[in-house]
């Protein structure tokens, strides 16, 4: 870790400039995302009112709304969508692999499947519920990851997305057992599965904020080992960097952000997926930029696609996780056509 | 290395390729190679299906004893074990084999078309658009047991329809197709989910278990659908197996054989997905046996290619015997026999993944 960066060479004068302006201007973004998401709702609220129950707060009923649901949600779409976004490029950087994701390698079904056995089971309800989505989301990450970079072969875009598909295959055959023999717990886990940011227990996020922290303030740090493995094994190695500890301390990172957003949120796809890719777009490969960038940038999806989610149907909300999904499939398929895509 | 070239066999009699055996009936005016391995392979398996299909007509709450089952089926015997026999355990086990069969069967074609032991439905998104399909009838139209079908093949189908133009792409490559169908998959995945939040527990419920795939109250209605549908569509693949394995070694050398590879491929794709349509919508989207089944059939008969009696026979065994662990798993309580081939097949599939790879192989 102590290597200094083999940054990957010449970035540009015109991106040296652009990309800490960049960071700025996405910083704002954000800020103007999270003030839509605490004003924006199916209850019209004046923002001098918004402002009002943030500072004077007068427990009115508006009041309470912002600051009981709204300020909530908006917490939980910030924190999630970040670490979300640096999931995915820690996955996409380690793995040198493009289509590398918490939800296509299976950490979802982990999640789910570990929700549903012990709630069922071993009779755990409430808010701790998050260790098991916490443990099987970890786990599962670790077996689609051992077992798609199997063999001498490094771990191709498909064999990871095929291992992932078999593991939830198995997975999603128990879940699918359990909860057609029990009706609570099937009445339980088909709002679970769908990813969302309203009821949901704020107390939970609580619970695993340390753990997001701890891995949002990890991987940031991991910019110069990513960008040594970024150029090879066996280069990285004869750099200093050394390997083994760099990919111990990533899979701790992914572990800690992937378990952590999917006990708080519940299973949401394809944000690791696309961040990176955008992000990549503005920084290039160097991934001291790259991981920054990512986490904003995945921030801002989640929050917006939140307040999209309550503007789009009238009356109703939809969930953050439904959008994603919608949103992020075109572009997971639009990178598999691409002919670059077994490059990174 | 002499003593193990000495070894090797000597140059057959007759000019047919190792494991064949040319028969000639008719006095030769029929002329075609049998595989022995393959004919005893399938006997096997239409034997462990037969007793299997009897235990399972045998055993329940109510026993009727082995001996008595093949009298019970005729309707000879005690008046109740002619009753559960006849009335529901035996259109059961037999719509499980005509469904087992079909599955096999289309999922061999789709593999031999793709030339990817992946092209099968459940990974192309055929399963999962169907299971979606079937999932909005029930819950956003209210529809019936045939307004559910038809649903579950309209789905099916626009989705394998969509994931194949989609991985077009200067001809479609196997890995992209697998590809595709996963996104796609995940897409229709979430809006299922969706679907299932907004609906009463009770529609929900039952929404559930049709998404698994069930035999549960099965009756000679779908014996007839999915027998006629199975021997209506797999004549036809049978008629087209010979084109099919010649498929397989690439399109330019089925040209130069004299295959018409686009027909062929256009009128075994539409078989396969109509026969793949027909057993969904007789049990459910059944996950696995037609991605198992063909592998299965080919490792034991050894055969170089797909053998669609082999994977028919293979399918129909597995389904048959899953459905009898389904049954009897956590008796009294039946379980969909979906979950049963969901946690073997992918058990499987990962066994297959995990030995694939073990050489180092992509």
């Amino acid at each position: 870790m102590a290597l200094r960066a083999p940054s990957p060479p010449g970035p540009t004068r015109a991106r040296r400039v652009a990309r800490p302006t960049g960071l700025l201007l996405a910083l704002a973004v954000l800020g103007g995302c999270v003030l839509l998401s605490i004003s924006v709702g199916s209850k019209a609220i004046a923002p001098v009112e918004v402002w009002n129950a943030l500072v004077h707060y007068d427990g009115g009923y508006d009041h309470d709304v912002v600051r009981s649901l709204r300020v909530p949600r908006t917490i939980l779409g910030v924190f999630v969508g970040a670490a979300l976004g640096l999931a995915g490029a820690l996955m996409q950087g380690l793995t040198r692999n493009p289509l590398a994701e918490p939800g296509i390698l299976g950490v979802n079904s982990g999640a789910a499947a570990a929700v549903v056995v012990s709630s069922v089971v071993l009779g755990v309800s409430g808010t701790a519920l998050v260790w098991p989505a916490f443990i099987g989301a970890a786990l599962a990450a670790v077996a689609v990851y051992a077992l798609g970079s199997r063999g001498r072969a490094a771990a191709t875009p498909v064999r990871l997305a095929l291992a992932g598909t078999a593991l939830a295959a198995v997975l999603q055959g128990l879940v699918h057992g359990v909860v057609v023999l029990n009706d609570f717990a099937f009445d339980r886990i088909r709002f679970w599965q769908v990813g969302s940011l309203v009821g949901r227990d704020i107390e939970i996020f609580w619970q695993v904020a340390p753990f997001l922290v701890a891995g949002i303030v990890l991987t940031l740090c991991m910019g110069p080992s990513l960008n040594a493995v970024a150029l090879g094994d066996d280069l990285a190695a004869s750099l200093g960097a050394r390997i083994p500890v760099v990919r111990a301390l990533a899979a701790v990172g992914i572990i800690l952000l992937c378990g952590a957003a999917t006990a708080a949120a519940g299973p949401i796809w394809f944000v690791g997926l696309v961040i990176p890719h955008i992000a990549r777009i503005i920084t290039g490969p160097d991934q001291r930029w790259l991981l920054p960038y990512s986490a904003v940038l995945g921030a801002i999806l989640l929050t917006a696609s939140d307040v999209v989610g309550r503007l789009v149907v009238p009356g109703a909300e939809l969930e953050v996780g439904i959008i994603t999904a919608i949103v992020g499939a075109p572009v997971f398929i639009a990178l598999v056509r691409s002919r670059k895509m077994a490059q990174l | 290395m002499s003593d193990t070239l000495s070894k090797r066999p000597g140059p057959a009699r007759s000019h047919a390729p190792h494991g064949t055996v040319p028969v000639r009936p008719l006095r030769g005016r029929l002329s075609f190679l049998a595989r022995p391995r393959t004919l005893a392979v399938v006997l096997v398996l239409v034997l462990v299906s037969a007793f299997t299909l009897a235990l399972s007509v045998s055993v329940g709450d109510y026993e009727v004893p082995l001996s008595a089952v093949p009298a019970a089926i005729f309707g000879y015997g005690e008046h109740l074990d002619v009753f559960f026999v006849q009335d529901t355990r035996l259109p059961r086990a037999l719509t499980a084999l005509g469904v087992g069969a079909a599955l096999g069967v289309a999922g061999a074609v789709f593999q031999s078309l793709s030339r990817n032991a992946l092209g099968s439905p459940d990974i192309i998104g055929f399963t999962s658009g169907a299971a979606t399909g079937a999932v909005a009838a029930i819950l956003a139209f209210g529809a019936g047991r045939l307004g559910v079908s038809l649903g579950a093949i309209a789905g099916g189908l626009i989705t394998a329809a969509v994931v194949y133009l989609l991985a077009m792409k200067n001809g479609v490559q196997g890995y992209r197709l697998v590809l595709v169908g996963i996104g796609i998959s995940a897409m229709l995945s979430s809006v299922r989910d969706y679907l299932m939040t907004r609906a009463e527990l009770t529609d929900a419920l039952g929404a559930q278990i049709w998404m698994i795939g069930s035999l549960n109250g099965r009756g000679w209605a779908e014996v007839a659908a999915v027998w006629i549908a199975f021997v209506l569509l797999g004549g036809v693949l049978f008629a087209y197996a010979r084109r099919l394995r010649f498929m397989e070694l690439g399109d330019d050398t089925a040209r130069g054989l004299g295959v018409n590879t686009r027909s062929t491929q256009i009128v075994a794709f539409a078989a396969a997905s109509a026969l793949t349509g027909a057993a969904i919508a007789v049990a459910g989207p059944i996950g696995f046996v037609a991605l198992a089944a063909p592998q299965l059939a080919r490792r034991l008969t050894r055969s170089g290619g797909t053998t669609l009696v082999g994977a028919a026979a293979m399918g129909a065994t597995l389904l048959v015997v899953a459905d009898l662990v389904a049954l009897r798993a956590l008796a009294p309580t039946q379980l969909p026999v979906g979950v049963v081939t969901a946690v073997i097949g992918g058990t499987y599939l990962i066994w297959l993944l995990y030995t694939e790879w073990r050489g180092g192989r992509a």
